[in-house]
């Protein structure tokens, strides 16, 4: 076995189909096409519900004792009990509701701050782009977690911070897939057209050049969230979250720093890990399944690193 | 000489990101309101004459521009102040943090690059088979668990077999220098362990889709077409032209070795920079802090203009 000869054909794959911006419903047809998108969008809708249901399903209160320390898991506690003799399960459920905040909103920023960057670069081009690269360019550079625990050390601890802190670290990546698209977007036939019809540029990025990104920014968000899910849980190990909420983040601080390992209590730690690295796996197999739709010429390898990014890894031009 | 331009432009563009660092890391300490130094001079019921000497102490009565000069200054002078904690100069403490860490990360990095080309390949060549589906799987999975929680499980597992803190045995009396190495690489052992896990998935999926994209190129049909090995082609042909992109992926990931770097000494409270940069976030040495950042940042710097200039030196078709 060597080069399989369908891969030359999958390299070649037929542009003639619509692009995905353009298509009413795009985001079901990803869903309905790929195995790989049912998957994650099942991981990340399992814990959305749990997120949203929390109060109702938990079943301890996560700040009454209900056992001894560090209780191994029994049939009452599947999991066991924490140090402080709290129910693992609830803290668990607890904690990624928070987790899952923290995640969606830094995303959320970071996706304004860099979609809006993007735009403005790509669009007016010229001395606007170069300064906004340009900016761009050493923010991705600098070493994300040791800029994000200098910013949090001097602002102090709040879960607030902590999601403008992530998001001022991820706006990069999407600040530079945006603005290559948006370069090519702006010299499409329609955008021409309407332009000579006087459009505005206002109207012009509202009503046509937004609607061709949006699938790349809602890939590149989906995969937004996992980074910042994972640097939420980084920071807070390192105590810059707020010490008062509970994250899965703070569940590994806490089972760190009080003793867990040495007690032997992997039930305090593993969970909460696997829970993390299930969100993080889901946002990438959706993501991706989205960004494969995008550039069929990806498809050939289902995992490439044009997106591939909960370390900073993507900053090639992929579309330009 | 071919790209004399180039090398000069990339140095160019190194260095003022390595200023660009400087003075973040100066404006978030100084500049910002309530920030760490004015904070110092709020000693609850402090007089003024002692307000007065700490201001002085700590050069805030000049105005900031003057401030900003002297902390250039100063700085290129290798003088990055004194620590809160320990009253010795940022610059040896950071000194031998580093020594500590580089042989660490080094170690880590080198056996990552190794099981991650290795398994990177393997999949390409064998790609959609049940061993590509297996191994790219699991190298998703090591790719989205914390840091953090990889290494605490690992100390779970093995801290009865391996040394799980610190550096060397303190109880050692009087080693030899072999036993002294033997003594440190023991201790080594879980800290490049944990690192070389994380950083592996990440570099399998890199390679792997590197490998996919060099085996659809017309040479690799070429090299096929003329009746070479299954084996040549891979080797000789792909794999070659496969390393490129990935030199330069393994450099931009160097950000994150220096953040593994900080929550695995965490966890082993192995002495290098990243524990320094732990330590002095819980004791809120500011000093230290900036110090370590600014280190952190230089080195990354460093090895992104060396791949720079490795990746134009590998690839003639480079002539920009």
């Amino acid at each position: 076995m060597g080069v399989r000869p369908d891969m030359v054909e999958e390299l070649g794959a037929p542009e003639s189909q619509p692009e995905l911006g353009r298509q009413r419903n795009w985001l079901w047809a990803v869903v309905a096409g790929s195995r790989q998108a049912k998957v994650g969008l099942a991981v990340l809708a399992f814990f959305i519900i749990l997120a949203i249901l929390a109060p109702w399903i938990e079943p301890y209160d996560i700040h009454t004792r209900v056992g001894p320390v560090y209780a191994p898991p029994s049939l009452k506690h599947p999991l066991g009990l924490d140090d402080g003799g709290i129910d693992m399960v609830s803290l668990l459920i607890q904690g990624g509701r928070l987790s899952l905040i923290v995640g969606f909103a830094a995303a959320l920023v970071a996706m304004v701050i860099g979609g809006g960057v993007g735009i403005l670069a790509g669009y007016f081009g010229g001395s606007t782009d170069v300064v906004l690269m340009r900016i761009t360019d050493y923010f991705l550079v600098i070493p994300d977690l040791p800029l994000a625990i200098i910013v949090a050390a001097v602002w102090g601890a709040s879960l607030t911070h902590l999601i403008f802190v992530i998001a001022l670290l991820l706006w990069t990546t999407t600040a530079r897939i945006v603005r290559a698209q948006v370069k090519s977007v702006r010299e499409r036939v329609y955008v021409k057209r309407a332009r000579s019809i006087g459009a505005g540029d206002f109207r012009i990025i509202f009503r046509h050049v937004l609607p061709q990104i949006g699938p790349l920014l809602i890939a590149n968000t989906v995969l937004t969230v996992a980074v910042a899910i994972f640097d939420e849980t980084a920071l807070s190990f390192l105590g810059l979250g707020d010490p008062t909420a509970i994250t899965w983040g703070s569940i590994i601080e806490f089972a760190f720093l009080r003793t867990a390992i040495s007690s032997g209590a992997w039930w305090a730690v593993i969970p909460a890990g696997l829970c993390v690295a299930l969100v993080i796996m889901g946002c990438y197999w959706f993501g991706q399944a989205i960004e494969d739709a995008l550039n069929p010429r990806l498809r050939v390898s289902y995992l490439s690193p044009r997106t591939f990014r909960l370390r900073p890894l993507a900053a090639r031009d992929g579309a330009s | 000489m071919r790209g004399a331009d180039y090398v000069i432009k990339r140095a160019g563009f190194a260095v003022m990101t390595v200023f660009v660092a400087i003075t973040i890391n100066f404006f978030l300490f100084r500049v910002i309101p309530g920030s760490a130094v004015s904070n110092m001079a709020r000693v609850p019921r402090a007089t003024s004459a002692l307000r007065h000497s700490l201001e002085v102490q700590f050069g805030l009565d000049k105005p900031k521009w003057e401030q900003y000069v002297i902390y250039l200054k100063e700085l290129f002078h290798g003088n990055m102040g004194i620590s809160f904690t320990d009253r010795q100069p940022v610059t040896s403490n950071l000194r031998t943090a580093l020594a500590n860490t580089i042989p660490m990360v080094t170690l880590g990095t080198l056996v990552a690059i190794l099981l991650g080309t290795l398994t990177g390949v393997l999949s390409a060549w064998r790609r959609g088979t049940r061993l590509d589906q297996v191994s790219t799987n699991i190298a998703i999975a090591f790719y989205a668990f914390p840091t953090q929680w990889l290494a605490l499980v690992l100390l779970i597992y093995l801290s009865g077999v391996l040394p799980s803190h610190g550096m060397t045995n303190n109880y050692l009396v009087d080693p030899t220098w072999w036993e002294h190495v033997k003594d440190v690489l023991a201790h080594m052992t879980l800290p490049s362990l944990t690192l070389a896990l994380t950083l592996y998935g990440e570099y399998t999926l890199v390679v792997r889709s590197a490998m996919l994209e060099t085996l659809g190129e017309d040479y690799v049909l070429t090299a096929r077409a003329k009746g070479l090995s299954q084996r040549a082609v891979v080797i000789r042909h792909a794999l070659r032209n496969a390393m490129l992109p990935t030199v330069t992926l393994v450099a931009l990931s160097l950000g994150y070795v220096v953040a593994g770097a900080i929550l695995i000494e965490t966890v082993f409270s192995w002495p290098g920079i990243g524990n320094a940069v732990y330590k002095a976030v819980s004791e809120r040495d500011y000093p230290m802090l900036q110090g370590a950042f600014l280190v952190l940042t230089v080195s990354v710097v460093f090895f992104n203009l060396v791949a720079d200039l490795l990746y134009f030196k590998l690839d003639p078709r480079i002539t920009e």
